[in-house]
């Protein structure tokens, strides 16, 4: 198939996590609840996330969008479990850093999220990758 | 009408995208320029640059011939009786908020009902639900039937004699729907409401008559008919807008000023406050020019005839969805469409690698994409520069798209 600019935005982790998403639903007794939507394309997400003692112990997503944007959202949560919110929201920075092009500190654990890299080729898709993102933030920055 | 010819005056058209060629499917959004218009405006800076309607030297009376000009093409484009009933704004939101905030705060109090449609642009919602708002007035909406369009018996079941605005869009920016406004202004009138219509997406591609419609106000924008952005019309009946204020105020508008009040200007210049958008208005005229010389009867039979092409073309893609009235009915040339277990915004970034602009989004019709049942949708939109051949490669790119998620997963 020739798409292979297509290929750098579109990787098979990014697809696995659109198709098989990861922390999809919402927690019951969520300390943390924040609703955000990207005003020009209509996608929407619903973030749960549980906060004790500093301390991120769960995220939930829910809502609809593209694969860039559901993938984002899985990964992010995948990444944010079990860390405090400060490195949450530093790995944050970082994602937004990565989005604009930017260098980021390379001593983060990126894991899949390196796998977003190539969004950033990408101009008109860089708001639905950062969509939860912005929403983690909102929500750590509220409790802190 | 030969569209392959017309191309060739669309500059913009004759380039390669990420490889390939342009082929531009978002004309709904906002339509090309020809080199005339481009012209037009060129040589409007170059030559005429003037401010209007107060100079005595000779660049200010050539620029004011060329504004008061374009008003009078925009006039005999719709077929209304004078030009006081023009008023140039900057587009057709700034048009249908000028009758909400101006007849409708002066007509509308609380208990009266204002009727829309499901189908509207935000544009034609957000104005009703603020004045509504302020005035205590309903605001209701005829619902649409399940092939998107609307049946003049919920009409008249939702127009009542409290209702004093109706407004409709003339042509639907997402299903294609063409609504029968004449139909629709005599249930108005019988009602004693006034009507509006947002012509924003017929005025590029049909005969608009406002006469023979007999609508009460009629809005649209040049950007979209090949004119330039940050020009639009607003018209209205010249006994309504004798008696409406204006909404703006400052120079331009006034007749005498004095330290505590001021009278102003006769129509329709009491509604442009500031200096005018002159080369706009001069760009526009050009696009009328333009668009009268192939005739806007050969534009509509034009257009008609890729809608049904599309419509046999696309909706024969396997997993495609198309919104909006079927096959074989009367449609404008828009076609929405969602692929299945494609989400729009990826349709719309592989159509892309293959050089095809759509638009993906709820297309400022979040109410309209409620009743679809979709949060998003993705949507080609023709005009008068495109062909069959445009048409093919957009099924021939969706059929690869198609392909293209069935490999990656």
């Amino acid at each position: 198939m020739s798409f292979n600019n297509l290929d750098q935005l579109y990787r098979q982790v990014i697809m696995d996590h659109y198709k098989n998403p990861r922390n999809k639903g919402a927690i019951e007794d969520g300390s943390v609840t924040v609703d955000m939507n990207n005003p020009t394309c209509g996608d929407r997400i619903h973030l749960t996330m549980k906060v004790e003692d500093g301390l991120v112990t769960d995220a939930k997503f829910d809502g609809e969008g593209c694969s860039i944007s559901m993938a984002s959202a899985s990964m992010m949560t995948q990444a944010i479990k079990g860390k405090n919110m400060d490195d949450a929201l530093k790995l944050s920075q970082a994602f937004s850093e990565m989005m604009l092009g930017n260098d980021y500190p390379d001593d983060l654990d990126l894991d899949d999220i390196e796998a977003l890299q190539g969004v950033a080729k990408f101009p008109a898709r860089i708001k639905c990758a950062t969509l939860s993102w912005k929403a983690m933030e909102k929500g750590l920055q509220s409790e802190k | 009408m030969n569209a392959k010819e017309l191309k060739k005056y669309f500059p913009i058209l004759d380039q390669e995208v990420n490889g390939h060629p342009l082929v531009y499917l978002d004309s709904a959004a906002t339509s090309q320029k020809p080199v005339q218009v481009i012209e037009a405006l060129n040589d409007y800076y170059r030559l005429s640059n003037s401010n209007v309607h107060r100079g005595v030297h000779t660049l200010g009376n050539r620029a004011t011939d060329l504004y008061e000009g374009a008003r009078d093409k925009v006039r005999k484009f719709i077929n209304a009786a004078s030009t006081k009933e023009i008023v140039f704004v900057r587009g057709t939101t700034t048009a249908l908020n000028l009758v909400a905030q101006s007849y409708g705060r002066a007509n509308v109090k609380e208990g009266d009902e204002i009727v829309i449609t499901l189908m509207e642009h935000h544009s034609n919602i957000i104005p009703w639900q603020q004045l509504a708002k302020a005035t205590g007035a309903t605001l209701k909406y005829v619902p649409l039937q399940e092939d998107g369009t609307l049946s003049l018996e919920d009409v008249r079941k939702t127009v009542t004699p409290n209702t004093k605005i109706v407004s409709v869009m003339m042509v639907s920016n997402v299903l294609g729907t063409i609504n029968p406004i004449a139909d629709i202004t005599k249930i108005a009138h019988e009602n004693g409401a006034v009507m509006v219509v947002d012509a924003a997406q017929a005025a590029p591609h049909m005969k608009v008559d406002v006469q023979q419609l007999d609508c009460d106000f009629l809005a649209f924008s040049g950007h979209k008919m090949c004119g330039p952005t940050g020009i639009g019309v607003l018209y209205g009946k010249q006994h309504l807008l004798e008696d409406m204020e204006p909404v703006e105020f400052g120079g331009e508008m006034i007749d005498f000023v004095d330290l505590y009040d001021s009278t102003w200007k006769e129509l329709p210049w009491k509604f442009e406050g500031g200096t005018p958008i002159i080369a706009g208005a001069v760009g526009l005229g050009a696009a009328i020019d333009f668009l009268t010389e192939i005739g806007m009867d050969a534009i509509e039979q034009h257009e008609h005839k890729l809608a049904a092409y599309a419509m046999d073309t696309v909706t024969e893609i396997p997993g495609i969805s198309v919104f909006g009235p079927k096959r074989g009915k009367d449609r404008a040339s828009v076609v929405t469409f969602n692929l299945e277990d494609v989400h729009p915004h990826d349709v719309a970034t592989v159509l892309d690698a293959d050089g095809i602009a759509v638009r993906a989004g709820h297309h400022c019709a979040q109410t309209l994409m409620k009743w679809c049942q979709v949060s998003a949708t993705a949507r080609a939109s023709f005009y008068l520069y495109n062909t069959e051949e445009d048409i093919d490669r957009l099924a021939a790119s969706l059929l690869k798209t198609k392909e293209y998620f069935s490999d990656v997963f």
